[in-house]
């Protein structure tokens, strides 16, 4: 207890110092102003709402799959940095690189298997958010572009795994993608540009892995960012989540 | 009354001096004409401690999976070594199931094309806006556009033999009758049913042949895209 008393003190002494209101540029957050401030004075959080209706905040509202997405997302983000330190996208580099990852690197296949894992879970959120959000009516207006920026969303979700698939370059990776684009030369006229233009030739080789490397690690994440910042700053500008009573 | 301070009495009689403002606001019709906005709270603590633990949860049992499951790996890539069945990612085996049965240009573009752009329509195209249960009102004249779509879609899936599409078809649809032929259904699930607007229907019968096809692709599927069963 004099401990916990203590403690409180002398956070209190630290929130009043200089260096500390120079940083947060507010006291502690104790009256409704400096908790607002704590969230539009924020780089990262001014996209959020200050205010939230008590009722969106039920875990039945959301399940919070929006939040795992972007949290699976984060982990993502940096278990693939951690990964390009170990990674060539070069053949057959790529390959050794995973089998350097299995017996040489520390953790390396705890490394691995965070990403694959976390990679498969996102696909299955994002699909399962957006099945939640239709069927509590959240794609009702105000909130139609915010629907079509999540399918957006989605389909730079599933290019962001389908392109990381090729990079392991195993079997598994070369003929998951080969039936892949196979698909996209069906495509009348444009199918065979199209498919040319995305491996850097005719067929999957060292151009194809480079570029599907290019599209994993910086394309499709700076879109997914952009996107995930829009779809988020949106739920503000619209109003908040959508809140519908429990009558099923 | 003085001339001067009518602003302070309110209403004037007069509608041309002071214009009336009538709102006529229709019941459900949109997020922004909410019965009552209820209690709110502030973001800074309570959503970000929430999401805060949320993440914390996510990160362990993603850690635990991670210590007992490994991601696969197989040998060098071969392009003269090809594997039997070769499959797509599963989220694309549903795709790739429906290439075994239908025309490349229909499986492989125009439907995935389709569903894309029915994604991005939904919120403009959804006319039925009040939710309105799908046999509510001209119900005979319903069940005759309802057959028909489901004898035209049951006559195109049989002819290209889609038994994979058709059976999870033919069950959601006999699901939506299940209200019509017994309105006065007693138990929750038939309440729950009767109650359900066209855009729930379609949107279910969608997942519904989205999962059979992805769940069939993923483990029924062998050599030259066979029925193997997944214990054999």
């Amino acid at each position: 207890m004099a401990t916990t008393i203590w403690t409180q003190q002398w956070l209190e002494q630290l929130r009043q110092t200089r260096l500390w209101r120079s940083i947060f540029r507010r006291g502690p957050a104790r009256t409704n102003r400096t908790r607002s401030l704590a969230v539009f004075g924020n780089l990262g959080l001014h996209v959020l709402p200050v205010k939230v209706r008590e009722k969106s905040l039920s875990v039945r509202a959301t399940y919070y799959l929006g939040s795992i997405s972007f949290f699976l997302f984060v982990v993502l983000t940096i278990t693939g940095i951690l990964l390009m330190f170990y990674y060539h996208p070069a053949v057959p580099d790529a390959y050794r690189d995973m089998k350097d990852l299995i017996y040489v690197v520390s953790n390396g296949v705890f490394l691995r298997n965070l990403h694959r894992l976390a990679a498969q879970a996102m696909v299955v959120a994002v699909f399962w958010h957006m099945f939640h959000v239709f069927y509590r009516g959240g794609y009702k207006p105000p909130h139609e572009f915010n629907w079509v920026i999540g399918v957006g969303l989605l389909l730079v979700t599933l290019f962001l795994s389908y392109t990381g698939y090729l990079l392991p370059w195993d079997q598994l990776a070369f003929w998951a993608i080969t039936v892949g684009t196979n698909i996209i030369s069906y495509i009348p006229v444009l199918g065979r540009p199209i498919r040319f233009l995305l491996l850097g030739g005719h067929i999957i080789g060292q151009n194809a892995l480079l570029r599907f490397y290019v599209l994993h690690c910086v394309i499709l994440p700076l879109a997914a960012v952009a996107l995930i910042a829009a779809h988020f700053w949106r739920i503000q500008k619209d109003g908040g989540l959508t809140v519908r009573d429990d009558h099923e | 009354m003085s001339e001067k301070n009518s602003y302070e009495v309110g209403f004037s009689s007069d509608a041309l001096r002071q214009p009336r403002r009538i709102v006529f606001i229709t019941r459900k019709t949109s997020a922004k004409v909410k019965e009552e906005i209820g209690p709110q709270l502030m973001s800074f603590p309570h959503v970000i401690l929430r999401e805060s633990i949320a993440f914390q949860v996510l990160t362990i049992v993603l850690v635990a999976l991670a210590l007992f499951w490994d991601a696969p790996l197989e040998q060098l890539a071969n392009p003269l070594l090809t594997p039997n069945p070769a499959k797509a990612p599963w989220y694309f085996l549903g795709l790739q199931e429906l290439l075994h049965y239908f025309p490349p240009v229909l499986a492989g573009v125009l439907i995935p094309t389709l569903v894309v752009l029915a994604l991005v329509v939904i919120p403009y195209f959804d006319v039925n806006i009040e939710g309105e249960p799908l046999w509510a009102h001209r119900s005979r004249r319903r069940l005759q556009i309802y057959a028909g779509a489901f004898a035209v879609l049951f006559v195109l899936l049989a002819i290209y033999n889609a038994w994979t599409v058709l059976v999870p078809t033919a069950l959601v649809g006999a699901l939506g009758l299940i209200p019509y032929f017994n309105p006065t259904g007693n138990s929750r699930f038939q309440k729950f049913l009767g109650s359900r607007p066209l855009p729930w229907w379609v949107m279910t019968w969608f997942i519904a042949v989205a999962l059979t096809l992805t769940a069939v692709g993923t483990f029924f599927r062998g050599p030259g895209w066979s029925w193997v069963w997944p214990w054999s």
